[in-house]
């Protein structure tokens, strides 16, 4: 198994860092993830330890407080290096539906004067893109996607709008994502997506997880429609491909 | 069950938090000052994770329908029970009809209200505590009912604790967050060497401070950020993340608070004074 240079900080008396080289690269969120099912498997119980995978790290959160660094590094280092076998972790391609109807794209013809490209062209850019889920934090259910084709890189808009509804799809430097709920926000919108990414009215709340992969394609209105019932009822069928680990 | 005749500024239920969902972006939430939650808690002989009421510098009035036994700790707010002084960190017990209010907020900014064997709101994601959208609220509104257990006998083990001064401190005691190297000699000394003012911007989800240090240009992979993380941004700003802060960010994580800093903290409002120590 590839192994890579690991650093491993105290954050506070309850939380412990462990870093991965500072790069945005598949690799490493795999064996990120790798290792975060390794230390669940077989080293820390799921009932007192929360694990946050993002980009090049893994952070892991004790709940009582409380945790005895140098011991818990030393165990970690032997941990990751010890490591034989491969976790086999489910990761799915999960395609969602966007409307990037005039009515949610309130700033797609901005943007395609400032990329100097025809609408079509960026909702073509955008929907032909897979991109990685490369963490879920900020707020509940946004997803971090890496993998934004070069001609969608846009600047930040440059004052953020105070109320920016749930659902907008937006461009903002290297990043596209789903706003999962109504918040201020500065990023370019350019579409908007009917399903909830979280839902507190299902067992799992949120369906997608890190490491795994979206793609979306473009649907008309009237269909939007249609797929904003179907999701709050929870009855809208999500169209989802399973991706060998 | 109880009505809320009057929300007051900004009031919520809360117990430890929502544990287990930090990875799909939902903060832990849960009390504030959880010094002050749990000692009003264990006054009553309650479970730790049974949920109190925090009350946000002006207070409610609540009428309460059934029997109960309560308790005040945290801020000092001017409590009543029908028209009559009460004071904090005592057990006190309240019968059908009798209405709770409070007036001039006399120190501090949070207090917590507990009943005995808990307020009863509805439990979501493991837990009661009031995160909109996962609970229906962000606060009490006026007119609803928040059910308990009725309790009309009870005979608590200890009445009375003498009331926390720890509100009154102004150190906030931090270990080295995550990025502390990034800091230069300059930034340092600014840091620990002077007196902060808690901004107006000072919410469950951040603490932001007015004076700010000397901004910096590093850029960050977005990673995981705690209750009690000081944020440093570009432009020099010092963010203080609380309970229902956001789960992730880029920002250099300069600074950790201890759990004990972030109860002293939850206790200070605009214009406060706080200053930051290396434990």
């Amino acid at each position: 198994m590839k192994q890579h240079p690991i650093t491993i900080k105290p954050f506070g008396s309850q939380a412990i860092l462990v870093e991965w080289p500072n790069k945005v690269e598949e690799a490493i969120l795999e064996d990120i993830l790798q290792f975060n099912t390794h230390l669940k498997k077989n080293y820390l119980d799921g009932k007192e330890w929360e694990f946050v995978p993002a980009y090049n790290s893994l952070t892991l959160i004790h709940r009582e407080g409380k945790i005895n660094f140098k011991k818990l590094r030393r165990d970690l280092m032997e941990w990751y290096t010890t490591r034989k076998e491969v976790e086999s972790i489910d990761h799915y391609l999960w395609k969602l539906p966007v409307s990037y109807d005039k009515e949610f794209a309130i700033d797609l013809e901005e943007i395609a004067v400032i990329l100097n490209r025809t609408e079509e062209e960026i909702i073509t850019a955008h929907t032909g893109h897979i991109y990685t889920v490369y963490g879920i934090g900020f707020l509940p259910g946004f997803m971090y996607l890496g993998g934004l084709p070069e001609a969608l890189e846009t600047p930040r808009k440059s004052s953020p709008r105070l109320k920016v509804v749930k659902g907008s799809v937006g461009l903002a430097g290297k990043q596209t994502g789903i706003y999962p709920q109504e918040s201020p926000g500065g990023w370019n919108i350019i579409g908007n997506c009917p399903i909830p990414i979280f839902n507190v009215k299902n067992e799992d709340p949120c369906f997608v997880s890190v490491g795994d992969k979206i793609q979306f394609y473009e649907i008309s209105k009237k269909r939007y429609d249609l797929h904003k019932i179907e999701g709050e009822v929870g009855i809208f069928k999500m169209e989802k491909i399973k991706l060998n680990a | 069950m109880l009505s809320v005749t009057k929300p007051g500024f900004f009031s919520t239920i809360q117990d430890l938090g929502r544990f287990n969902l930090r990875h799909k972006g939902v903060p832990i939430s849960g009390a504030m000052d959880t010094y002050s939650a749990s000692i009003a808690n264990s006054l009553l002989e309650n479970e730790e994770s049974d949920a109190v009421m925090e009350i946000t510098m002006t207070g409610p009035t609540l009428e309460f329908h059934e029997p109960a036994f309560i308790v005040i700790t945290g801020a000092e707010m001017s409590a009543k029970l029908n028209e009559n002084p009460i004071t904090g960190y005592q057990v006190h017990g309240v019968n059908k009809g009798d209405v709770l209010s409070f007036g001039k907020l006399i120190n501090g900014f949070r207090c917590y209200l507990a009943i005995k064997n808990g307020f009863l709101t509805e439990e979501v994601l493991g837990s009661r505590s009031f995160y909109k959208p996962i609970t229906k609220l962000n606060r009490l509104k006026e007119y609803m009912e928040i059910s308990y257990d009725p309790v009309a006998d009870y005979k608590p083990k200890i009445t009375y604790v003498k009331p926390a001064q720890f509100h009154r401190e102004q150190n906030l005691k931090v270990q080295h967050g995550p990025e502390f190297d990034l800091l230069n000699d300059r930034q340092l000394e600014a840091i620990f060497s002077g007196e902060f003012t808690v901004a107006k911007e000072n919410n469950r989800m951040a603490y932001q401070l007015e004076e700010g240090i000397p901004g910096h240009n590093t850029t960050l992979l977005t990673s995981a950020t705690l209750p009690g993380t000081v944020q440093l941004t570009p432009s020099g700003k010092l963010i203080i993340l609380m309970q229902d802060g956001q789960t992730t960010g880029g920002y250099p994580r300069i600074l950790q608070l201890t759990a004990r800093a972030i109860s002293i903290l939850s206790q200070k409002k605009f214009g406060d004074k706080i200053a930051f120590q290396l434990r």
